[in-house]
């Protein structure tokens, strides 16, 4: 199995608001369900009190979130690659409680359970419930993945995720633009040429993506958006006019009672979601005082509501088509990405920034807008993994989001390499000395489109250290700055006329070294002797489950033949047995199940062998002699692919 | 952000942008081959095709890649793969967004012919700056300046078909391997090439000043 092992690389869509795993089966991508059956994973982290319960994660940590809201985290993604001083607004909005301590320029601590986490490592928790997902229905190791982020996410919050992945146990292959990736799946059926625009407004962010496609190549031409924009906006826009109804007719402060909060975040979730199928829906959330707080709203008060917030998405659309030289009519396509397209008015509002109706066309909903992301993640993962027929031609050239620059004299910012280069893109800047002997040189690196320095991202401050001393002005040091396919800044430096590596310091606002994420690795092991627990179970039973389906398809071999009725007997006995213990929870009797199955198999593996290949591989089990059999699943897995939509 | 500090080998830094797509030093290029050869050298090069390689394969990818990137990004707008020949053959063009410590210096260096005009649109632009910080709008003033961009970028069109006399000469002196004349179209375009840099940039803060709405500044956020 060693082999197909190397190529499982999944496709994981990292939401605000819901997490997905998914992978190429064949030649169609598909979403792989937890153990509960459920394809979407909510993106909700449950820390229980220290040393006590494990962490839990999805369905089952939202309802922890009802009860005790503080346990619980969510929307983290808001917070990947943030500083205190960009989430002043967040605050207000989000139960995010952050550790007292935080300087400017650090990474965000979040308070839970008593212990602090920063982002990363809450999102490492959705990573690893996401790679066990895969790992069960595998029932194989799953190590590496192609992880997507907003098109518009800067490099620090690149960098957060593919922190967390690799705090979660997984090797990301590649980060992937969340709009590419939707474009992959969609073009994945239809091979056409042409132009199209991927509109996505998922829980928390926004982008546009202009994409041309030619011969299976999906060059993107341009992106923008904004990574606060979601419908976590709407559902605040709500939330706040039902906690300001209920101060003022029930005068109770809501704001000081998660619970009470998150149940009132709850009602407007559904009724938002209401309002995409009906014209008015009510809501009804028990107050402390034996009240109810009711409300009948209709669709075209909340479109009324939420208008501003989906007019800051035309904003974008437009930049995004004056940096793609192009007008709406030369757009072929457009495709609807995240949950908030369901909404009427949205796919109203995208049909008239792209003049769809003028042209007798629509916008493309025909793919599950939640699912389609991590669908093309899984494409993306395939695609590095080797490839296959489906995905043979298929080559996606993506862009960095924002301009990279460097403060100039005076705090202005020198921009090295523009907003929608395809990357991998470079920039070779060359620097020099002010002062006689001087031997090092501060260089800040920052992220955006604004003129200065103080309005733009800051990345990093480097010192370039080491510089051979000379006269002022006459060290050249040539610093390269390299974005790489996943939109991530690499720089070296070197002196020119000493031929000198200069010695870079980096020192990442708001990143973690990586001595900090190894540490981080290390302590969520720690942390975590009930995960451990429950990972050998979850390792024990697909042991067993490889075994059971080899054993199912033994008496189809000749060599079933020639064992005694005796050996037969015991044989079904002990799969019986096995499979009586495989769902039950123990795990060492399972062990002992599977270890003495295997034994009763040994002489049959040996009479496999001597009749098909040589007597020389005498020795082999059950276990391993499994895909000389024949025909049968590429992997055994407990529940098949469910279909909910 | 990682640091690497990596030796860049010398084959990549003497292999140019033109050498990449195999095309001559020469001005004039069909940018429906060089995207044809754009994909096709994608096709070999990027990244995603080395993903289960080793190390240094995939770091040789990395390279490469970015610069056929690079090469293409800038081989494709004339503007750029006429500043990028002029630094190939030694002169240094202080291109519009790098270089930055001379940057503003370059700026304020206005092409001689074009003083009066320069003084009197900076005189107009301030005043309008400072109506609008006002609150005010004066119509005869906007109208003014409404003038004067089109004149500026009647200029700069004529700056464009400059260029592209220029660059039919250029190639025409590579054919004729004749050095002096090739000299000659350097120096021009190293002039017209500063003046389209200087009257795109004026015409940036015409367009900022007329489009603005009053305030100037971030907008709220919600």
């Amino acid at each position: 199995m060693a082999e197909t092992e190397t190529a499982r690389v999944v496709g994981i869509d990292l939401g605000t608001t819901n997490s997905l795993v998914a992978f190429m089966q064949g030649d169609q991508p598909q979403v792989i369900p937890g153990d509960d059956g459920s394809r979407l994973v909510p993106s909700v982290v449950a820390i229980p009190a220290a040393g006590k319960e494990r962490v839990l994660v999805g369905n089952r940590a939202r309802s922890v979130l009802l009860n005790t809201p503080d346990r619980a985290v969510y929307s983290v993604k808001r917070l990947m690659g943030r500083g205190v001083d960009d989430i002043t607004d967040e605050l207000k909005l989000f139960p995010f409680r952050l550790a007292g301590d935080i300087q400017p320029g650090e990474v965000l601590r979040i308070e839970v359970g008593g212990q602090q986490y920063t982002p990363p490592e809450i999102s490492a928790y959705i990573l690893r419930q996401l790679k066990q997902n895969a790992e069960r229905y595998f029932g194989a190791p799953v190590t590496q993945a192609v992880i997507t982020v907003p098109a518009y996410f800067n490099d620090a919050q690149r960098q957060a995720t593919k922190d967390a992945g690799r705090m979660a146990g997984l090797e990301v292959l590649r980060l992937v633009n969340e709009p590419t990736a939707a474009a992959l799946a969609y073009g994945l059926d239809r091979q056409k040429d042409g132009i199209i625009a991927v509109y996505d407004l998922g829980g928390g962010t926004f982008d546009i993506s202009i994409l041309k496609l030619h011969e299976g190549i999906f060059e993107v031409i341009a992106t923008n958006g904004d990574t606060h924009l979601g419908g976590d906006d709407l559902d605040n826009l709500l939330l706040a006019i039902a906690l300001d109804e209920i101060e003022t007719e029930e005068k109770i402060d809501a704001r000081q009672q998660p619970e009470l909060v998150q149940a009132l975040r709850n009602a407007v979730i559904d009724a938002k979601i209401a309002l995409s199928a009906n014209d008015s829906t009510r809501m009804e959330v028990a107050l402390p005082n034996g009240q109810h707080y009711r409300r009948e709203i209709t669709r075209a008060q909340f479109q009324q509501l939420i208008e501003p917030i989906l007019q800051r998405t035309a904003e974008p659309c437009r930049q995004a088509l004056r940096d793609a030289g192009l007008t709406p009519a030369d757009i072929g396509e457009v495709v609807l990405v995240g949950g908030s397209t369901r909404i009427p008015r949205v796919q109203q509002l995208v049909s008239e920034l792209f003049e769809l109706p003028a042209r007798g066309k629509k916008p493309h909903t025909e793919l599950n807008p939640d699912e389609v992301v991590a669908l093309g993640a899984a494409v993306q993962a395939n695609i590095l993994a080797g490839g296959s027929a489906a995905t043979e031609e298929m080559l996606l050239l993506d862009v960095t989001p924002l301009s990279l620059g460097i403060e100039s004299l005076g705090g202005a910012v020198a921009k090295i390499i523009q907003r929608n280069s395809t990357i991998p893109a470079s920039a070779t800047e060359h620097f020099t000395t002010g002062v006689d002997g001087q031997t090092n040189v501060a260089i800040h690196v920052l992220q955006g489109e604004r003129e200065l320095a103080k309005d733009c991202r800051s990345l990093a401050r480097f010192d370039l250290k080491g510089i051979p001393p000379m006269t002022a002005g006459l060290p050249r040091i040539e610093v390269k700055f390299l974005i790489d396919a996943n939109g991530l800044l690499h720089v070296s430096a070197v002196e020119a006329r000493s031929g000198k590596q200069a010695e870079i310091a980096v020192k990442p606002t708001y990143g973690l070294t990586d001595e900090q994420v190894e540490s981080m690795i290390l302590e969520s092991f720690d942390n975590a002797e009930a995960d451990f627990q429950e990972r050998q179970l979850i390792e024990a039973r697909n042991e067993a489950s490889t075994i059971l389906s080899a054993v199912e398809k033994a008496p189809h071999h000749p060599a079933w033949q020639q064992l005694t009725e005796e050996e037969r007997t015991k044989i079904s006995e002990l799969v019986t047995e096995l499979e009586i213990l495989r769902d039950a929870g123990d795990l060492d009797s399972l062990r002992r199940g599977t270890e003495a199955l295997d034994q009763a198999t040994r002489h049959f593996a040996e009479l496999m062998m001597d009749a098909t290949v040589s007597s020389a591989l005498r020795g082999e089990t059950m276990d391993t002699a499994d895909a000389k059999i024949g025909e049968g699943p590429a992997a055994p897995h407990p529940i098949a692919p469910a279909d909910f939509r | 952000m990682q640091s690497h500090v990596q030796n860049s080998t010398a084959s990549d830094a003497e292999q140019t942008y033109f050498d990449m797509f195999s095309l001559p030093r020469k001005l004039t290029i069909d940018t429906t081959a060089l995207e044809r050869d754009f994909y096709k050298l994608s096709r070999q090069l990027h990244p995603d095709l080395y993903a289960r390689k080793s190390a240094e394969e995939q770091a040789w990818s990395l390279r490469q890649s970015s610069l056929l990137n690079d090469a293409y990004r800038t081989l494709k707008d004339p503007v750029a793969r006429t500043a990028y020949l002029l630094k190939l053959e030694g002169i240094r063009m202080e291109d519009e967004n790098t270089e930055n410590q001379d940057r503003h210096a370059k700026q304020n260096r206005v092409p001689a012919d074009l003083l009066e005009e320069v003084f009197e649109l900076n005189m107009q632009l301030e005043e309008m700056r400072a109506n609008l910080k006002m609150g005010e709008d004066d119509p005869a003033l906007r109208g003014d300046l409404e003038r004067a961009q089109v004149q500026f970028k009647a200029m700069l069109a004529s700056v464009d078909e400059d260029l592209g006399r220029a660059w039919a000469a250029w190639d025409a002196a590579m054919d004729a391997n004749d050095d002096a004349a090739r000299g000659k179209q350097k120096d021009a375009m190293v002039v017209m090439l500063d003046r389209r840099s200087y009257l795109r940039n004026l015409l940036r803060e015409v367009y900022g000043v007329l489009t603005s709405q009053g305030v100037v500044g971030e907008k709220a956020n919600i």
